[in-house]
């Protein structure tokens, strides 16, 4: 009897809040938009027959029509990708390094990476605005210089959209190839060596290699969230920034357009599931190779 | 010892300036006199105190805080539970879907959890409030909180449990004694993580609250759009000060507490 209620508790309220939200989701991407309250039809209450005549895959035929869903699926996906490979380079050095310091520095560098990832990430991306504006902290500093003569417009571009992925998702990107490095075992870098490496052949054929498992769960952590991210296109980004977070977002509060934001959200999903699914196979594995 | 080259030290210098300047300039300039963030005009405190005079920022601060401890509490209690039904509670019907509806909210994009989440109140005819937020809040961070618990339960010695067991305390007494204190600072560390979350939640509370309760993040968001105020600057740097507070103290607390646990190892030991 114990069992079951703990079982049934925690079960009960996921399948109420996180699986038939989704089916209502995926029904509601079936419907057409409506002046009514709810803004959509068929509902229940013109009885099931009716109800299920009433669906169809209008709205994904919409989508795939107008260009503007699949460009920004498609800019969607080239930003996070890209922004995940240069989350990569700027991460890397930075958890090799926290790999090499001496022993009694790592809890801090530990610390001083974690602390940014409690901290707000609205905060966190509104501090670029400040910075990257037209008479913002950096065209200050490169005017001062003199290396530019007028001010950069960063921000509102899409460049602003990497800087902001990049700088908010570096934490996830550092610890678990952190992690990867930590446990390599030195003397096998040391053998390479021995045995006729130079160091850099030795980082490129034993160091990478031996941190796949956390470069691979570094990429995703960045890539998964980057894709539907909202925050930092709709603040940092312009108008010709397309992500498609921002598009359900504006289709859903501007246009209070449901069926069609349904419609964008399915899709969305449908797109990660494939990372979704790597990313949980590549865990597993990491979890096999330590036991 | 190994040395760290030059290419480390500089590549450690250049990452951390990249994840602390811009905070850095944010604390600075939440001290400036000027209205115009991006000028100093010497020092001053008045953003802070306009800030305390801003009823509206501290409504929305109050309902953000309630929505936090509820919601974080619940999700602590449902996702401790969660955790020991993946690691203990054995095959049962359904427990792939389980497994999945716990991990998957991990890594669902903001938008569609919130998105789904409003469909369902207006569908139930829930009034959008402190209450949907706190709901919606629950939901994923339970499973932050499973994720954190699971991993401190797989690693802790079963025969423990079992020697409870054989002592006759019933399996709930045995949880209670034995389990609770052992993996209390998972769960300790999970409703932390699940507080942070949810103060920090923009995206999910701007679908699930209605008019009724704004959050902080919400309050923030659409001052923010309007371009940088150093009122927001202020506010940032009283929540940025309040983490990294949170964040040494609870290090320096582990640290003890490991310290501790090893003393009384090596005199066990020794005795």
């Amino acid at each position: 009897m114990q069992r079951f209620i703990l079982i049934a508790v925690p079960y009960a309220w996921l399948l109420a809040l996180f699986l038939v939200p989704f089916v209502i989701v995926f029904k509601i991407s079936l419907s057409d938009i409506a002046l009514a309250i709810p803004p959509y039809t068929p509902t229940l209450k013109d009885g099931f027959a009716a109800f299920v005549a009433g669906l169809d895959f209008e709205n994904f035929a919409f989508l795939a029509s107008d260009d503007l869903y699949w460009k920004a699926y498609l800019s969607s996906l080239q930003i996070a990708i890209l922004s995940t490979f240069m989350t990569l380079c700027v991460g890397y050095p930075i958890a090799y390094a926290m790999a090499r310091a001496p022993e009694e520095w790592r809890p801090t560098l530990m610390m001083l990476v974690i602390l940014p990832f409690w901290t707000s990430f609205l905060i966190r991306v509104y501090a670029w605005i400040g910075i990257l504006s037209s008479e913002g902290f950096l065209n200050q500093f490169l005017l001062w210089t003199g290396i530019i003569n007028d001010p950069l417009t960063i921000l509102n571009t899409n460049a602003a959209v990497y800087i902001g992925i990049v700088y908010t998702y570096l934490p996830f990107m550092i610890l678990p190839i952190y992690a990867a490095l930590d446990r390599l075992d030195g003397s096998l870098i040391e053998a390479a060596e021995d045995l006729g490496c130079s160091r850099l052949q030795a980082f490129w054929l034993v160091t990478i290699p031996l941190s796949r498992n956390g470069i691979i769960a570094g990429c995703f952590l960045v890539f998964i969230p980057a894709l539907g991210e909202f925050v930092i296109p709709s603040l940092l980004g312009g108008s010709e920034t397309l992500m498609i977070g921002k598009v359900l977002w504006e289709e859903f509060f501007n246009n209070r357009d449901w069926p069609v934001a349904s419609a964008v959200a399915v899709i969305l999903l449908l797109i990660l599931i494939v990372p979704i699914v790597l990313f949980q196979r590549n865990q597993q594995r990491q979890a096999e190779e330590e036991t | 010892m190994m040395r760290l080259s030059w290419f480390n030290v500089t590549s450690l210098t250049l990452g951390f300036a990249f994840l602390y300047l811009p905070m850095l300039i944010l604390i600075i300039y939440s001290f400036n006199e000027s209205k115009l963030v991006t000028v100093w005009a010497g020092f001053s405190t008045k953003w802070y105190g306009e800030l305390l005079q801003n009823e509206a920022f501290l409504e929305a601060a109050w309902v953000t805080l309630k929505v936090a401890v509820l919601s974080s509490t619940f999700a602590t209690v449902l996702g401790t539970m969660a955790a020991y039904v993946l690691v203990r509670g054995g095959r049962f019907m359904g427990r792939t879907l389980f497994s999945g509806m716990i991990y998957a909210p991990l890594v669902m994009p903001e938008v569609i959890t919130g998105l789904s989440l409003l469909l369902l109140f207006i569908g139930i005819g829930l009034d959008r409030g402190v209450l949907t937020i706190v709901l919606a809040h629950t939901t994923f961070s339970m499973c932050f909180v499973s994720v954190v618990v699971s991993s401190r339960l797989l690693t802790f010695d079963r025969s423990l449990e079992e020697a409870a067991l054989d002592l006759g305390c019933s399996s709930f007494e045995a949880f209670r004694l034995v389990t609770l204190p052992i993996i209390a600072p998972a769960v300790i560390s999970g409703w932390l993580l699940a507080f942070t979350l949810s103060l920090d939640d923009l995206v999910i509370a701007s679908f699930t609250a209605g008019p009724a309760a704004t959050t902080l993040p919400i309050k923030i968001f659409s001052a923010v759009r309007l371009g940088v105020s150093p009122e927001i600057n202020a506010l940032s740097t009283i929540m940025i000060g309040i983490v990294t507070v949170g964040v040494i103290t609870a290090s320096i607390a582990s640290k003890r507490n490991v310290l501790r646990q090893q003393n009384e190892e090596r005199a066990a030991a020794q005795s």
